[in-house]
């Protein structure tokens, strides 16, 4: 285990250094900040715990921007240190080569679970101080902010992907924007344009379920916009009878498989790649 | 007095190495004794890093077995076989964000060697003062230092050096040199890959010729000069009008084109360099200098590569 945990370590420190992780926080903070701040103005009067109010608006913001900052974080993992020709020392050590992948996956996710919970811890504590919330809503708060961290996690896994299955910097830089404009936008539309298309015939509710399932983004926000009373209520998006449809354990499932399928297949690569 | 067991570091037999249609390197066996300093030189391309690659365990053989200190490098162990092995690779390159200490204590944590003995190390290269510098300030020349300095984490059993002073200025070529000879004093086996064969023939035990991916010659200097037959060239100056006398005396010997007239430039086979001294004495009042040139390792090398390729 330890030449893991020196592989993270040494990322952590990177990122710590080329102030990644002060930039992450920074931006995460600011946005959720004025989220809080802001967004809660049209709350107003109304008994809304602006909590709940505020996991919400930030559940449909973490779908854009966590994704986007683990894939900048991850896409060089590998490509990265082979163009600045430090990935034939880095193999040369006594460390196989899924301890260098799985190495330094956790320490973008480590640098990641920081960034998001001091950014958004923020925003909850500034929320604290204006009020009182109620259990619910922080513990919407707290399992958005986890389930967050794991999303981010998906796409850390699928820019280690990207990162082994190319040659070049840039063509990672590429696969990795590409995959996740799909998950984030395209996968959506197309899923949209065959239902309308469709109009209920072949494609059933369940097999709809199925079909969000493989997209983590759309488990994310199935998961943080119905998964809870507290936020329920705000998101809107959910009907009478549909809600939970999909088991939160299910979702949940669904997120940890999209970290583990694609970090294996990365490893799968790395070990035939003779560098 | 210990008794002295001769145990090769590293094996290969009858390996082979194919890219695609290309073959890097072709039936290739070779061997490194405990404690000797072996160079390995041949043009770019002649396969020289995808033997060190090999011995590393970086990539498998196509065909042959690798074997390193008894084990196979790309197999399980391997792992431990690379704990007791120092690389340097051709153009090393550090995160440019780090200093030199930390850059050694990471080498050092993932070798798991005490990080107590880094400063020393970085002494030893003459990294002392710049160890608490990020690496992008360093020059090329210390960023080579730095890393032969990671190499020498953990006290390795074998080191590998390819192209180490390539880019390097004269004083720092010599130190390397110098901390080479300490290493083989200390009982290190080095494999160095080159192209400045003057320079390393005075620290090398033994000379790899490589061309085209296939070993063509292996032994020391004087085994190579032997084998190789290359004429000693003998350089005589004489005293004004005596060279056709003295080219009459001397009579025999293949003569090469010389600058002027005053200066002969004679061949001279190993076996006949004494006699012809000889005679070249008996002659003191007409000759005035001799110089002799033994082939050096790039004539030699030159030589092993057109035998090569015929």
């Amino acid at each position: 285990m330890m030449p893991i945990a020196v592989v993270a370590g040494q990322e952590i420190r990177a990122g710590l250094r080329n102030r990644w992780v002060l930039a992450t926080t920074g931006l995460l903070a600011a946005l959720a900040l004025s989220l809080a701040l802001l967004g809660t103005a049209p709350v107003g009067a109304v008994d809304a715990d602006p909590l709940a109010v505020v996991v919400v608006s930030l559940a449909s913001l973490s779908i854009f921007l966590l994704p986007l900052i683990a894939m900048l974080l991850s896409f060089d993992t590998i490509v990265g240190e082979q163009e600045r020709g430090t990935l034939l020392l880095l193999l040369a050590y006594p460390l196989a080569r899924w301890q260098v992948l799985v190495g330094k996956f956790l320490g973008h996710t480590a640098i990641l679970a920081a960034a998001t919970m001091l950014g958004y811890g923020a925003a909850a504590a500034a929320l604290a101080m204006r009020g009182s919330i109620g259990a619910d809503a922080w513990a919407a708060f707290a399992a958005m902010v986890a389930t967050s961290i794991l999303l981010g996690a998906v796409f850390v896994a699928l820019g280690c992907l990207a990162s082994v299955a190319v040659r070049e910097r840039a063509t990672a830089a590429g696969l990795a924007v590409g995959i996740w404009l799909f998950f984030v936008l395209l996968y959506d539309m197309l899923l949209l344009g065959i239902l309308v298309a469709d109009q209920g015939r072949a494609v059933s509710a369940a097999m709809l379920d199925v079909l969000l399932l493989f997209n983590p983004t759309d488990a994310y926000r199935l998961f943080n916009l119905s998964g809870s009373e507290a936020t329920r209520l705000y998101s809107g998006m959910v009907g009478p009878g549909e809600a939970g449809r999909i088991s939160t354990v299910a979702l949940i499932a669904a997120l940890a498989s999209w970290v583990v399928l694609p970090l294996a297949a990365a490893i799968v690569v790395f070990q035939r790649r003779e560098p | 007095m210990k008794p002295i067991t001769v145990k090769p570091i590293a094996a290969l037999g009858r390996v082979t190495k194919r890219y695609g249609p290309v073959r890097a390197l072709e039936n290739v066996s070779f061997g490194l004794a405990a404690g000797e300093v072996v160079a390995l030189i041949g043009h770019n391309g002649a396969g020289k890093t995808t033997l060190i690659k090999l011995i590393l365990g970086l990539i498998r053989p196509s065909g042959g077995c690798v074997r390193v200190l008894g084990e196979d490098p790309a197999g399980r162990r391997g792992a431990a076989v690379r704990r007791q092995v120092g690389f340097l690779p051709e153009n090393v390159a550090f995160h440019a964000a780090m200093t030199g200490l930390e850059l050694l204590d990471f080498y050092a944590g993932l070798k798991g060697a005490p990080k107590a003995t880094n400063r020393e190390i970085l002494a030893r290269v003459g990294l002392a003062d710049a160890s608490r510098r990020r690496v992008g300030t360093y020059s090329k020349g210390m960023r080579q230092r730095l890393g032969l300095a990671q190499a020498l984490i953990g006290e390795p059993r074998l080191l590998l050096l390819d192209e180490p002073t390539t880019g390097l200025d004269p004083a720092s070529r010599l130190d390397f040199y110098e901390t080479v000879g300490e290493l083989r004093k200390e009982g290190t086996t080095v494999l160095v890959s080159t192209h400045a064969l003057a320079e390393i023939e005075p620290h090398a035990d033994r000379i790899a010729v490589m061309h085209g991916g296939r070993l063509v010659a292996y032994g020391t200097a004087t085994e190579l000069r032997n084998r190789a037959a290359m004429p000693i060239l003998v350089r005589v100056r004489v005293r004004p009008c005596t060279t056709d006398r003295v080219l009459a005396e001397l009579g025999g010997h293949p003569r090469f084109e010389s600058p002027d007239a005053r200066t002969l430039l004679l061949a001279c086979e190993p076996a006949a360099k004494m006699p012809l001294l000889e005679r070249l004495m008996q002659l003191r009042t007409w000759v005035e200098d001799v110089e002799i040139e033994t082939p050096g390792l790039d004539r030699l090398y030159r030589e092993f590569g057109e035998e090569a390729k015929r």
